[in-house]
């Protein structure tokens, strides 16, 4: 298997907190959590996709089905399944999109036990533009109440002796951002 | 001066380097150690020093934490695991004298185990810590518990298909395992493959332990309903908050344990090397310490045995330095509380073949429990394991190691004909059983494909949600192992069903709950007890001979001198 890490033009990606996250009233509402450090000191997932393409492919899926978007920021965990719960309980719609800087993701449903979900996407390094963006597209169709077909998920017998331990790595390094508190609104700027 | 400009490899490399950049290895992903997380092998400045204080009977101190400072593990392994009668004298002795007791052949294997009894964690890593890994190996070829070395393998089909498990549970069996495991894409296919793979390993070779690796109480009832014969896919980690996370606790999983033991089902724990950084939480230890934790919890627990070797998390160990010198501790360790070790070998480890057998032979030579914990009976595309170290493209390979070294891996060259038999005939025994159980049909072109098949590529699709009717159908109306045995006797394979039968008898009797219990060609359980390694030294403990050695030495071609030009 030959993998390509060469990165894809990125997309600038500037991230402002405006203050404590709100629950959400909006019924189509998709919340869209981030992790720790991501688009901050991390830029990149683990295949070297920028976090503002990521984002960017993310958004564009949700617009497609016309849900509304809001981004937050889990502060206080890295655990992915605790990050994108956090985001499902303050959504509107009760949909929420947790990511790690990694590029692991999970869309996720308020309703449901912590660590269950909708669907997961495990492999970060399988996870491309074209995912991203489907993974918007099916967590607004949740918000609208629709029942998609999954994200075709792929596999790779081989992904674990490239890319397990770099992994761990991160998992570490995103940790050390750690920090108490509630999760904060993120304002949004997506540049070319 | 020379007009030459000095080399930049920033924009010209040797070819040397290119042919180097283009080898397999590179592909695998190495990274740098991180004490401080715990990412490290098996030597972390966090890792406590031994020690040990007993009062009344009871141990009050271990590594350097008093019975307050205790974690939930610590308190397990200090009241269950460490025999605070002998600990202090054990503890007393010298790491290097005891790594000397492990190596030396001429200390007999029950003097290390009254001296191991009464280690702590951090005592246990000190051995470790003196050994390299050919002692390791010297040790293990003595502290394997069963007399006999043997092999485990994964059934699996990325389409769930019953029929190939079945027809690679056949052939598995008949090339030599003694376990095969299955595990699910779509989990609601579990009680369909469960029993394709019992049914499967038996035509095989009747005696063959089967087991399905599901979510806990899934798995368990299937284990109650006789629809599989062992398990191993409970799983243990070295920190507490690892095991909250999980909501699980040393007192839960010991239970666990005990609801197999109440219906004399073999099973074991699972532990491994890396889980706990993996998921951030190793409190900067190193992974070999941790594990330690986790083999004297299984210990402790009074389960028979462990399966580890880092298993799903090898990346993690094989991407640091002496990671795989710190896998073969783990399963030594194992070995030395007198536990059966399932010794890994089991995930996809390296793009290189050459780093994959080096590690391979920690195990395959001086010979463990069951090597792999399994063999890939599937190719990798089919593996929902996420893929072996060695799959059923290794099988040549593998025969040929094992002739090469005269060392016994458990398995053996089979003859296409005889392969190409037990694959029909686990094939219609399936379609037998489908029939009388009024499960979705399985066709004649069905079987005839899955006989000559490799992977699910080759075979046609089934309907997914009939079987998946049908298996709800099989959970809805209680069917149990006995309700197979009698399918297979209606539907005319008597044989299959006698086999099934004995192996479901082995319940009653309990003999699979002894230490590295598996089922002989006789069908009467082979284990510690009645088979217990007596390795001491040149000359002694088993080698393979007679039958066995010339069954090994059989491969796919050889000249032979009286008629080379066959």
């Amino acid at each position: 298997m030959t993998m390509t890490t060469t990165a894809p033009p990125a997309h600038d990606l500037r991230l402002t907190e405006l203050g404590p996250a709100a629950q959400g009233s909006r019924h189509d509402e998709v919340v869209v959590a981030l992790s720790p450090a991501f688009g901050d000191f991390f830029t990149r997932t683990i295949v070297d996709v920028p976090h503002g393409s990521v984002l960017r492919e993310l958004f564009a899926g949700v617009e497609e089905e016309g849900a509304s978007l809001r981004v937050i920021r889990v502060t206080h965990s890295a655990d992915l399944a605790i990050v994108a719960f956090t985001g499902a309980k303050l959504s509107g719609s009760g949909i929420g999109v947790g990511l790690l800087s990694r590029g692991t993701t999970v869309i996720h449903q308020r309703d449901l036990p912590r660590l269950s979900n909708l669907e997961l996407f495990p492999q970060a390094p399988l996870l491309d533009l074209e995912t991203f963006r489907a993974i918007g597209r099916n967590a607004a169709r949740y918000a609208k109440g629709e029942t998609p077909q999954p994200v075709p998920v792929r596999n790779d017998f081989m992904a674990r002796p490239r890319w397990q331990a770099k992994a761990a790595l991160l998992h570490n390094k995103e940790m050390e951002f750690l920090r108490s508190g509630k999760p904060v609104e993120l304002e949004v700027a997506i540049g070319r | 001066m020379s007009a030459l400009r000095a080399p930049d490899p920033q924009t010209k490399t040797s070819k040397r380097t290119q042919a180097l950049e283009a080898r397999p290895v590179n592909l695998d992903g190495f990274v740098d150690e991180w004490p401080e997380v715990g990412l490290v092998a098996m030597d972390s400045p966090n890792d406590p020093t031994p020690s040990i204080r007993v009062q009344d009977g009871r141990v009050v101190e271990m590594d350097g934490r008093t019975r307050e400072q205790f974690d939930f593990l610590d308190q397990f392994i200090a009241d269950t695991a460490i025999d605070a009668a002998t600990a202090e004298r054990s503890m007393a002795i010298d790491a290097v004298e005891i790594a000397h007791m492990l190596v030396d052949p001429r200390t007999p294997r029950v003097d290390v185990l009254r001296v191991v009894r009464g280690l702590t964690p951090a005592k246990i890593l000190a051995v470790m810590k003196t050994m390299n890994v050919v002692e390791m190996m010297m040790a293990m070829q003595k502290m394997r518990a069963r007399r006999t070395p043997s092999n485990q393998a994964h059934c699996t089909s990325a389409r769930d298909n019953p029929l190939q498990v079945a027809a690679d549970a056949a052939e598995g069996a008949l090339r030599g395992f003694d376990e095969v495991e299955t595990t699910l894409g779509i989990v609601r296919y579990a009680p369909l493959v469960a029993l394709g793979l019992q049914v499967g390993a038996q035509v095989g070779r009747g005696g063959v332990l089967t087991q399905c690796a599901l979510e806990e109480a899934t798995e368990l009832r299937l284990g109650l309903r006789g629809l599989t014969t062992y398990a191993e896919t409970i799983s243990i980690y070295g920190t507490e908050r690892v095991f909250k996370d999980g909501d699980d606790t040393p007192w839960s999983k010991a239970f666990l344990a005990s609801a197999y033991a109440s219906r004399g089902i073999k099973m074991r724990f699972t532990s491994g090397t890396g889980s706990e950084v993996q998921m951030g939480s190793a409190e900067g230890k190193s992974m070999l310490y941790l594990e330690i934790r986790c083999i004297l919890m299984a210990k402790g627990a009074g389960v028979q045995g462990l399966q580890n070797g880092s298993i799903s998390c090898i990346g993690v160990p094989g991407a640091v330095p002496a990671g795989i010198r710190a896998v073969l501790a783990e399963n030594l360790v194992a070995s030395m509380v007198d536990l059966e070790c399932a010794s890994g070998n089991d995930q996809t480890f390296s793009h290189s073949d050459m780093r994959r057998t080096a590690r391979l032979l920690m195990q395959f030579l001086p010979g463990t429990d069951l090597i792999c914990s399994g063999y890939s009976a599937c190719p990798n595309y089919d593996n929902m394991f996420a893929g072996s170290n060695v799959d059923c493209e290794d099988y040549d390979d593998w025969n040929t190691i094992q002739r090469d070294l005269q060392v016994d891996g458990g398995l053996r060259h089979v003859d296409e004909r005889e392969i190409l038999a037990v694959r029909d005939k686990a094939a219609r025994a399936m379609q037998a059983v489908f029939e009388q159980l009024g499960l979705p049909a399985i066709t004649d072109a069905e079987v005839e494909a899955v006989t000559y098949a490799h992977g699910s590529n080759d075979l046609p699709p089934r309907d997914v949600l009939e079987d998946l009717k049908g298996a709800q159908m099989m959970m809805d109306e209680g069917i149990t192992g006995l309700d197979v045995v009698r399918a297979l006797e209606a539907g005319g394979f008597r044989d299959v069903a006698e086999s099934l039968l004995a192996l479901l008898r082995q319940r009653i009797g309990g003999d699979l709950l002894h230490t590295a219990a598996i089922v002989g060609h006789d069908g009467e359980a082979v284990s510690a007890v009645n088979a217990p390694n007596d390795y001491a030294g040149p000359g002694s403990g088993y080698r393979p001979e007679g039958a066995r050695w010339e069954e090994m030495k059989r491969l796919r071609h050889t000249v032979s001198p009286s008629n080379p030009e066959a």
